[in-house]
């Protein structure tokens, strides 16, 4: 169980796995602009395409990919209804005061696939990439900003113990339920109030034993000669290698095409 | 019979690829006023099953009954049955929330319902039964020491007055003065109060010393259930599946191997002192 | 010279009332003398509060003695510019395996602490393995913490400090959350360290068992040394130990018994072999 509920990642060998972590974190966002450019339906047929291949080079199988789709599955409904419903243009369908047109069929539909591409994508990245390489590609590309004084090691540090720690509080969470049901608690009935009131005996050890870890993990570090960023070196830095070189420029070859479909509007 | 499990399974993660069968086919029964260790190495299915004796899981197949009644049945009151059925984690105090103590005991008969003039006698029982003073009532609760937070955290599950008291290693992380203090009040609980204890532990030395019925886990199954001598004279066994018996034990069969004429079921030290000085008496006369 | 060595060390806890004024003043650690030879096994005994981690934490200059001095390795922990270097030499494991695990997959958390000492990336490769084969968990290093036992974490934690190259390390209460298994596990790599590698070794513990291998053997109680020596030293004093509430071996404490009911039995028994032979020899 453990760390699967949190990030998703897939652990097969693939050209995508294989990737520098910041390829992906740039690939992911060179996708998601290259599909706000495109309008027609050579356009979207061409983003469709290249989703496609990638899930196939990923070599996770398919219905995780769809999986990611579950948690936006509301977000979906709704953005495509109130398309539908909110998008002035020709009628095609008229009831009470509901009407489809033919612009809002359209609308909802082109945001539809934005959106499910989007995921898609952005979960293509996440199931090949770990938590924890994601984070230290993250802290490599924004390191500039160390510049204008954001402590941009603080925050990957923050984040990658965020990582490790949130499966063990989710196990004691489930713990602290266990034991506060057998002094006879209930979660289940009643009202917003009674259940807010309910989370009191669960919230108050959590927090206890959250900064606990915490004091105690401070501790540790220190203990091994933690001090900040400054003179730390790395036993897996990130290093570019050709493929990597070579998905960046394939990278420019398909925002150069998204372009152009933009342009002609196909 | 006052806890009865009938081919108990459990399986965690069922129809998931992390299937993992944690209990297989269980049948026991338990007596009221029982002091039963319960033995078996991390992962053996111990925790999982103490669990199903209050209701927090539900098998995945056979019965759990409680004074003869089927607890999954149709309209049973699972959070009365844990009135009666108290489980006591591993290390308890961290499951304390209230700002006095006293105020945490009351939790449990809080949530029974009572009143408050009721739960703050039953907290008063409560507390003075593990041994917590009068004017520690009103302080935090997390400024106890560790001994005493872990008392009061067993006066939390006390004072629903229960039947059957669980605890899973009570004695955990706790030193030696602090272990002795949390064992004498179970036996006392026991002996005076006469509650069925069920104790989780690791510390074959502790189940020796206290326990009158000994049950050990291995794989999901029961692969021993008798009086401590029984089980462990089966020390060969218990140590294939990565237990072991009392330092005591050993001595005394090594001594019997050597010639010495001594009761090699002892497990506990003064036992094991009467026959071998028993031995060496006869030995000399 | 003496790995670490203290004189007239003290340790008081400050408590601040909300006005910043001193409320209360604790006497954790209170005149300690120590000395432990450079490749030792020293295990210190004492129950909860008696100071021990206390002492532990002022090895590694986690805490700074507020009374006389702490040397390790001649560097004395009260000066701050030497404050890495004294953490580098004597290393700390904790009791709670989760929360001394900073990594989210085992050989990145080993490296931590030479990635901090600025180690170069191949070096750090080739300590990481190292440490990993000397706690025996070289097969998991691709494995997340948070599917290992208790005893595997504690190992990890151990190459964790191992990989650092420290002259020392000082385990307080290591095995006190593990089972059985994880405890000797533990115990096993402990002893393999000093034995092999030479590290001299401070276990902090309150199981009587995990004593009987160390060369020395310190007992505190309220913050001073009350005892010490060999383990059977030590454990000949039955007595004292139970005046002050710790416990003996079974084997010690049948010993001493069958002592008290009249038996000639030697003072010194430690263990169970001990224990049989003498027993057997007694006619």
């Amino acid at each position: 169980m453990g760390e699967l509920t949190l990030g998703q990642y897939y652990p097969v060998d693939s050209v995508l796995h294989r990737l520098d972590p910041r390829v992906k974190f740039v690939g992911t966002i060179v996708y998601i602009v290259g599909l706000f450019q495109v309008r027609g339906v050579f356009g979207y047929l061409f983003a469709a395409a290249v989703l496609l291949l990638l899930i196939f080079l990923s070599k996770v199988p398919f219905r995780f990919i769809l999986k990611s789709l579950k948690p936006v599955f509301f977000l979906l409904i709704i953005t495509m209804l109130f398309n539908v419903l909110l998008t002035p243009g020709t009628v095609l369908w008229k009831w009470w005061i509901l009407r489809i047109t033919k612009e809002g069929l359209r609308q909802a539909v082109t945001m539809g696939l934005r959106l499910v591409f989007l995921v898609c994508g952005s979960s293509i990245m996440t199931l090949t990439t770990t938590p924890n390489a994601l984070t230290d590609a993250m802290e490599r590309l924004f390191s500039f900003l160390k510049i204008i004084r954001v402590p941009v090691h603080e925050i990957a540090m923050m984040m990658s113990i965020a990582l490790r720690f949130i499966p063990i509080l989710t196990e004691e969470l489930d713990k602290i339920k266990k034991a506060q049901m057998a002094r006879g608690a209930d979660f289940e009935s009643g009202g917003v109030i009674r259940r807010l009131k309910a989370m009191i005996p669960l919230l108050v050890p959590l927090f206890v034993s959250a900064f606990r870890r915490a004091n105690d993990l401070a501790m540790a570090m220190e203990a091994r000669c933690y001090h900040g960023g400054s003179g730390r070196t790395q036993m897996k830095p990130l290093r570019y290698r050709r493929r990597d070189a070579a998905a960046y420029i394939l990278m420019a070859v398909f925002l150069g095409i998204c372009i152009v479909f933009r342009i002609t509007g196909l | 019979m006052q806890i009865e499990l009938k081919d108990l399974s459990y399986t965690y993660g069922l129809h998931t690829v992390y299937e993992v069968p944690a209990l297989k086919g269980i049948n026991l029964k338990i007596r009221a006023g029982e002091f039963i260790g319960l033995a078996g190495h991390t992962g053996s299915g111990k925790s999982t099953l103490i669990q199903h004796m209050n209701g927090l899981i539900r098998p995945t197949s056979g019965q759990v009954f409680y004074e003869g009644k089927d607890i999954w049945e149709e309209g049973y009151d699972l959070r009365e049955l844990r009135t009666h059925v108290g489980l006591v984690f591993q290390y308890p105090e961290n499951q304390l929330f209230e700002t006095t103590v006293l105020k945490d005991v009351m939790f449990g008969p809080g949530n029974q319902g009572l009143s408050e003039e009721e739960c703050r006698k039953r907290a008063d029982y409560a507390l003075k039964l593990v041994g917590i003073p009068e004017d520690l009532y009103e302080t935090s609760p997390f400024d106890l020491s560790g001994g005493q937070k872990r008392r009061a955290a067993i006066a939390g599950v006390l004072a629903m007055n229960v039947e059957v008291l669980i605890l899973d290693e009570p004695t955990a992380g706790l030193d030696p003065a602090g272990r002795e203090e949390i064992l004498t009040l179970i036996r006392h609980l026991r002996d005076q109060q006469g509650i069925t204890i069920i104790l989780v532990s690791h510390s074959m030395e502790d189940v020796a010393a206290y326990a009158q019925r000994m049950i050990v886990f291995h794989e999901g199954e029961i692969a021993f259930d008798g009086t401590p001598k029984m089980v462990f004279s089966h020390f060969r066994e218990l140590e294939k599946i990565g237990l072991a018996a009392p330092e005591i034990t050993y001595i005394m069969h090594e001594l019997k191997e050597r010639g010495l004429d001594v009761d090699v079921s002892a497990i506990t030290v003064p036992e094991a002192k009467r026959s071998i000085l028993m031995a060496l008496a006869q030995k000399n006369s | 010279m003496p790995i670490i060595r203290a004189e007239h060390l003290g340790f008081d806890y400050v408590k601040f009332n909300d006005d910043n004024e001193t409320e209360e003043r604790v006497n954790a650690v209170k005149n300690v003398d120590l000395s432990v030879e450079r490749g030792s096994f020293i295990a210190i005994l004492g129950h909860n509060g008696s100071g021990k981690s206390t002492l532990a934490k002022q090895i590694n200059a986690l805490l700074i003695p507020t009374e006389g001095t702490m040397w390790v390795d001649g560097i004395n922990t009260s000066e701050e510019q030497e404050l890495w270097k004294v953490r580098q030499k004597a290393g700390m494991v904790f009791q709670n395996p989760d929360n001394q695990i900073i990594g989210t997959v085992v050989d990145e958390d080993v490296a931590f602490g030479p990635e901090n000492l600025g180690i170069e990336t191949e070096d750090i490769w080739l300590r990481v393995e190292d440490a990993l084969k000397s706690v025996g968990m070289l097969g998991f290093r691709d494995r997340s913490p948070n599917r290992l036992s208790g005893g595997q974490k504690q190992r990890v934690a151990i190459a964790g400090v191992v990989a650092m190259h420290p002259d020392c390390i000082v385990l307080d209460e290591p095995t006190a959350m593990l089972d059985p298994n994880g405890r000797r596990e533990v115990l096993e790599a402990v002893k393999e360290l000093n034995r092999r590698e030479h590290v001299t070794v401070i276990l902090i513990t309150h199981y009587m068992e995990e004593v009987v291998f160390a060369d020395h053997v310190i007992v505190m109680d309220k913050g001073s040394i009350i005892l010490q020596g060999t383990p059977r030293e030590i454990f000949s004093q039955v007595e004292t130990l139970k005046k002050y509430r710790l416990s003996v071996p079974q084997a010690t404490e049948l010993a001493y018994e069958l002592r008290q009911s009249g038996c000639g039995l030697p003072e010194d028994i430690l263990t169970s072999e001990e224990l049989v032979e003498a027993l057997c020899r007694l006619n």
